[in-house]
């Protein structure tokens, strides 16, 4: 490990000195790593001290299920799980239509564990690989701003990583998805790229690929690496910095990268097939064109090789426009121009809102607001400009990654609030190098000003500090004659500081009028120091409170104590324990995996949203007065539906807050709902003014029946008014279950009616009206009045 | 402990002619009969009807409507498995018994017998409309018709009809043909063409209509012609059946004895179809008739024996089920060659015809489609007057594992030789570039 004050390791007379100083260094940087990943693992405990070791949300409820089911039928059978359980009736093939990397990571932690005779339950191993691997991820990010700017910014990275609350509200413990490792993924394969551009190294190629693979296994943002990458070796053959480190990093990477990445079930043909790969492919051309261009270019005289360019270039460039337009032809003809909605709505941010109302209906599919950023990333937004001026000063293929990965993800955090996510690592490594930069001046220019110090350490060390960076620049332009060589730059630089030292040591007068006044930099760095605090606070009240809540147990505290609605584990309990095996439970897709995980019942549909028509069959009848949706239900054998109410505790995302987009998902596929049916004047509203479709459909019957006899008006708390229509019976289903703050009602569907009456009903209004003495038995008698 | 003995042997000795009694799938003849009555002289001018029953094997209990100590349950269990209401004319039961309760009655799968009459009170109206029929509204409507009713020695008013408009089903009304005609008098009912629960098994002739026999008609009567159901039966969803009639006197002896001549018609039968249609139907309704039941339903690999938990796509299987018949005393083997199994998932995917042995056992064999899902395999089987029979039984199909595809597929030698010749001139490529000077 090298040690932090790498600059002083020139100095050839302290060199003992100097040694002791590394191996400390080393050691000190070893030490602060360590608590760095304590810190991450611990930052994120906040959720199982606060409330319990419990999964969160809905996504880690499904990747526990199947992790469960991993732990206990093995890694074959895992592949070949077809889960009859959701999306009835039509199933869902698991182990192809899922990112395995998650749960294959915690089930060997897990087996690993348990052959070690550490008798560890599922859940808690799953509840803790998030919190683990957010160490993993700070580690990673300390060797990639290592190889980018060095030991120190390598440490501030790492910190700053390590409670970045945007990562935070991803690694919670208990916050089992695939976000959880796939950060740690993809900071490690950016890592051992940039290794391999700095080293030339086939063997770190090879690992680069194996972590690739990794990534591609754990998430669907692998898409962003095998984009950035190739982007990356563009910018650098653009630039004029093509070597063959270059050549090793990216080659091995796009060939074994993608026959790794095909051998993952998920993603399969994909790999070859989906336009998010084909950049790589066309920049893996345009390497080995460029290659043979340097390569040609060596072997022929320049005249020669002028008129060589001019009959290539020509001829080239015809080729290439007729592969392009061909190209260009194959990907119009398909509808979605080859590219899947999601990937879509990145680059055409309103194209979701357009077309897919089921991507747009995700909140984590939203832009995200301006405050989102401040409580994202908080102060390392003020920090990233500099950093990025910091990249600049010197460029190296290194730096100019770090700038190309920012600028990118920037704009893919505007679009989905999500890849926020995938913003924060780059935010983390820019901040850690600004501020290790800004600490490195100022507290030279303090060193140089403060009298004790022997000044000519000082000056030496200054010097060499900002020789070394220079040198690095040189040794980045120069290496491009040289033969590849396994030298780390480091090295190499330490090498060309002594040959360079007496040059330097005449340029040390101007460097020293350079140096800041010594109490600017004092308060500075005091400032500087002040903000981090300011970070550290932030980061910890984030963690503690806005991101450690589990979803899944809601708390509120108001005048008269602390309420815990645990509502939701309720109703699934009920449901365990109170229907058969096989029943059928409908819900809105949100629930559905909590629902097959929780309550072991088989589900319609869920948040795996892969099939939009059966989701919009659930969102018409939920849409759809009570006998068309009993239909609707009765035709997929459901026999309990589930709505999530809050109106009475004021649980804002709720069903029919949700509502509107069950109805545009429901009317996407099937034309008869229409959303104006809904909506009064243009506005969304559940009081007296609202329409009859809206006060006859489904959702708005499940969810306020009854509600009136909670406090005689129907004051729906979330909406703010009194319900529309307060005293109604329901005809096609029952209540069978309210949980104890209404927040999940489930309703059972009445079976097909044992007899059909006869058509008229004056008889009985007769009959109630001519025989008044009998009204109170008629009463009962018409306990089932629906046709 | 002996004492306990005894009274354990004597309570069980007690309850064991109502455990041996009682409706019950294996059984499914009822065996215990209310009979509710408007007054008594019904017991004995119905004799015959009731005689017959008896000789059957019924328990009848005659009570007064308006008896205040009957009741069709206790402690939660029926204690009748059928239910006579012979008494048009009562506004309100006795007892425990009221509208609800007879709905509930039938509802848990008990049987059911209405016959109103002109004058109908509202109850009885109203438990005939629960159960998908409507009489007439007039109240004192009757069914007229001048073309052919029964010819008596009084001219009269045509209300007294000899019907032989019959519906054609052998399993319903008995192999032998009603040869004479139903005497009837009484009033009429309509159906609702959307219930298709209820079947009108006596209807009246196209010159019918319903109208006060006593009173000029200002009006158009609201029932005429075929319309008019005189008998209908329904078979509720779960089974249970109800007989509705609008007249009470169609079961008395004086109807089962008299002869019956048909207007317009010469041939003069010495007794009216009425008992013969009567015992017929009561049959059918007490299911001594045309009540299946499907037990062992299987299915398995082609060449196995066990029932799977799920099937692969493609694969073959076998679907058998048994399917008996109750003659009364009895299962017998059901014979139809119309039985189908379907292979489901929102729509069949098979549909298919089941071979019998003639002893009862269906089968089939089929492969199953090459799609995957949760498939069930159903069989709804509902035929005229006989009770339905709706089996379904879920069974997942899964896709081909990981390691069924075929390993070497023929049509992909050409790249499996483009592969291994580029991998071995790569190799040779190497090793003269490296090794030639």
């Amino acid at each position: 490990m090298a040690a932090p004050e790498i600059s002083t390791a020139a100095v050839p007379t302290l060199y003992t000195n100097n040694a002791l100083r590394n191996a400390f260094g080393g050691v000190l940087a070893f030490f602060i790593l360590l608590l760095i990943g304590v810190m991450a693992f611990s930052i994120r405990l906040f959720s199982v001290i606060k409330y319990e070791s419990v999964i969160h949300e809905f996504d880690p409820y499904f990747n526990y299920r199947v992790t469960q089911f991993l732990a206990k039928n093995g890694i074959y059978e895992f592949w070949n799980w077809f889960d009859d359980r959701t999306w009835y009736p039509l199933g869902r093939v698991i182990g192809g239509t899922v990112y395995p990397g998650l749960t294959l990571t915690a089930g060997t932690i897990w087996w690993l564990l348990n052959s070690l005779n550490i008798p560890l339950s599922v859940e808690t191993v799953c509840v803790f690989t998030a919190p683990i691997f957010s160490a993993f991820a700070s580690w990673a990010t300390y060797l990639l701003t290592k190889e980018v700017k060095g030991t120190g910014a390598g440490l501030t990275a790492a910190a700053l990583l390590a409670m970045v609350p945007s990562y935070i509200s991803r690694s919670v413990a208990g916050s089992y998805d695939n976000e959880a490792v796939a950060i740690f993924a993809l900071i490690f394969t950016f890592y051992l790229y940039i290794k391999t551009l700095n080293t030339g190294s086939l063997f770190y190629a090879t690992l680069n690929s194996i972590a690739y693979f990794y990534m591609v296994c754990s998430w669907g943002g692998y898409t962003f690496i095998i984009n950035l990458i190739p982007m990356h070796v563009l910018l650098c053959i653009v630039t004029g910095r093509f070597s063959s480190r270059l050549y090793i990093a990216y080659a091995p990477l796009v060939v074994l990268g993608t026959l790794l990445a095909a051998l993952v079930p998920v993603v399969g043909f994909n790999a070859v097939m989906t336009s998010e790969h084909f950049a790589s492919f066309l920049v893996f051309i345009i390497l080995h064109v460029v290659a043979f261009a340097y390569y040609i270019k060596g072997i022929l005289t320049p005249k020669m090789f002028k008129v060589a360019v001019t009959l290539v270039v020509s001829v080239g460039l015809a080729v290439c426009c007729a592969v392009i337009a061909v190209l260009i032809a194959l990907v119009a003809s398909s509808p979605t121009k080859g590219w899947s909605g999601r990937s879509l709505s990145l680059l055409d941010p309103t194209y979701a809102s357009k077309y897919i109302p089921i991507i747009a209906s995700v909140s984590e599919h939203q832009p995200p607001t301006w405050p989102s950023y401040f409580m994202d990333i908080n102060v390392l937004a003020f920090l990233v400009p500099a950093g990025i001026i910091a990249c600049f000063s010197p460029l190296s293929d290194a730096s100019s990654f770090v700038v190309l990965y920012i600028a990118t993800s920037v704009y893919f955090s505007g679009v989905m609030v999500r890849l926020m996510l995938v913003f924060a690592p780059a935010a983390c490594i820019t901040s850690g190098i600004a501020l290790s930069q800004a600490f490195d001046v100022f507290t030279r220019s303090i060193k140089f000003q403060l009298p004790g110090i022997s000044s000519n350490t000082e000056v030496d060390a200054a010097e060499t500090s900002s020789a070394t960076a220079k040198a690095q620049n040189d040794a980045v332009k120069t290496e491009k004659s040289e033969e590849t060589s396994k030298n780390r730059p480091s090295k190499k630089s330490k090498k060309k500081e002594k040959e360079e030292k007496p040059s330097t040591k005449a340029k040390s007068e101007k460097k020293r009028l350079l140096a800041l006044p010594l109490d600017s930099s004092v308060i500075s760095l005091l400032l500087l120091i002040l903000l981090g605090a300011f970070y550290v606070v932030h980061c910890v009240w984030a963690a503690a409170e806005a991101y450690s809540a589990p979803s899944i147990v809601l708390t509120s505290r108001s005048h008269d104590g602390l309420h815990v609605f645990d509502d939701f584990r309720e109703a699934y309990a009920w449901l365990r324990h109170n229907t058969d095996v096989d029943d059928k439970v409908a819900s809105w897709w949100d629930y559905g995996y909590q629902t097959t995980a929780m309550a072991n019942r088989t589900v319609i549909v869920d948040n795996n949203t892969w099939n939009n028509t059966h989701i919009a069959t659930v969102g018409t009848a939920m849409s759809s007065p009570e006998k068309a949706a009993w239909e609707i239900f009765h035709s997929l054998d459901v026999k309990y539906v589930l709505v999530v109410f809050g109106g009475l505790v004021g649980y804002p995302s709720d069903d029919i807050n949700k509502f509107l987009w069950m109805v545009r998902i429901g009317g996407g596929v099937f034309p008869h709902i229409k959303e104006p049916d809904y909506l009064r004047d243009g506005q969304y509203r559940i009081d007296s003014q609202a329409t009859p479709t809206m006060l006859n459909c489904l959702m708005y019957k499940l969810s306020y029946y009854r509600f009136v006899e909670t406090d005689g008006k129907g004051y729906d708390r979330v909406r703010q008014t009194e319900i529309g229509k307060k005293y109604f019976k329901l005809t096609h289903f029952e209540e069978v279950f309210t949980t104890h703050h209404w927040m999940v009602r489930i309703y059972k569907l009445k079976p097909p009616k044992n007899r059909i009456r006869g058509k008229s009903k004056k008889s009985k209004s007769q009959k109630t009206s001519s025989t008044s003495n009998r009204a109170k038995r008629s009463g009962t008698g018409k306990k089932n009045p629906w046709h | 402990m002996g004492k306990l003995w005894v009274i354990s042997i004597a309570s069980i000795s007690i309850l064991l002619p109502f455990l041996c009694n009682a409706f019950s799938p294996e059984s499914p003849t009822d065996r215990r009969l209310l009979v509710l009555l408007d007054d008594f002289a019904i017991k004995s001018s119905h004799s015959i009807y009731f005689n017959s029953l008896k000789s059957r094997g019924f328990d009848l209990e005659f009570k007064l409507a308006d008896d205040p100590k009957i009741a069709l349950q206790r402690y939660g269990q029926y204690l009748y498995d059928a239910l006579i209401l012979f008494c048009p004319s009562v506004e309100r039961f006795g007892g425990s018994i009221d509208y609800a309760a007879i709905i509930d009655f039938v509802d848990s799968g008990h049987d059911l017998i209405i016959a109103a009459d002109s004058n109908a009170s509202d109850l009885i109206r109203e438990v005939g409309n629960e159960s998908g029929v409507e009489f007439d509204e007039d109240p004192s409507a009757m069914v007229i018709d001048h073309i052919s009713y029964a010819v008596s020695e009084t001219e009269g008013d045509h209300t007294l009809i000899a019907s032989d408009d019959l519906i054609k089903s052998d399993v319903i009304l008995g192999s032998k043909r009603i040869a004479a005609p139903i005497l009837f008098r009484g009033i009429g009912h309509s159906l609702n063409p959307a219930n298709n629960l209820v079947l009108k098994v006596l209807s009246a002739s196209p010159s019918a209509y319903s109208a006060n026999p006593k009173s000029k008609l200002s009006t158009p009567p609201t029932l005429i012609g075929s319309a008019i159901s005189l008998v209908s039966i329904v078979q509720a969803r779960n089974n249970a059946r109800i007989l509705i009639t609008g007249t009470l006197s169609m079961f008395s002896n004086r109807f089962f004895r008299s002869g019956v001549q048909k207007a317009g018609s010469h041939t003069k039968h010495e007794k009216s179809g009425n008992e013969q249609f009567l015992t017929e139907i009561s049959k059918w309704v007490f299911h001594e008739r045309c009540h299946l039941k499907a037990v062992n339903v299987k299915h398995h690999k082609v060449g196995e024996t066990d029932e799977p938990a799920l099937y692969r796509i493609n694969d073959e299987l076998e679907y058998s089920v048994e399917i008996f018949e109750w003659s009364g005393t009895s299962w017998e083997p059901y014979v139809a060659n119309d039985v189908q199994v379907q292979f489901y998932m929102m729509s069949p995917y098979v549909l298919k015809t089941m071979s019998h042995d003639k002893k009862g056992l269906y089968s089939t064999s089929f492969k199953v489609p090459d799609v995957y899902g949760v498939f069930q395999f159903k069989v709804e089987y509902q035929k005229l007057g006989y009770t339905s029979l709706s089996l379904s039984k879920q069974i997942p199909v899964r896709p081909y594992r990981h390691n069924e595809y075929e390993r070497f597929i023929p049509a992909a030698y050409p790249y499996y030789g483009a592969a291994f010749s580029m991998m071995a001139g790569f190799f040779i490529f190497s090793f003269v570039h490296l090794y030639s000077k």
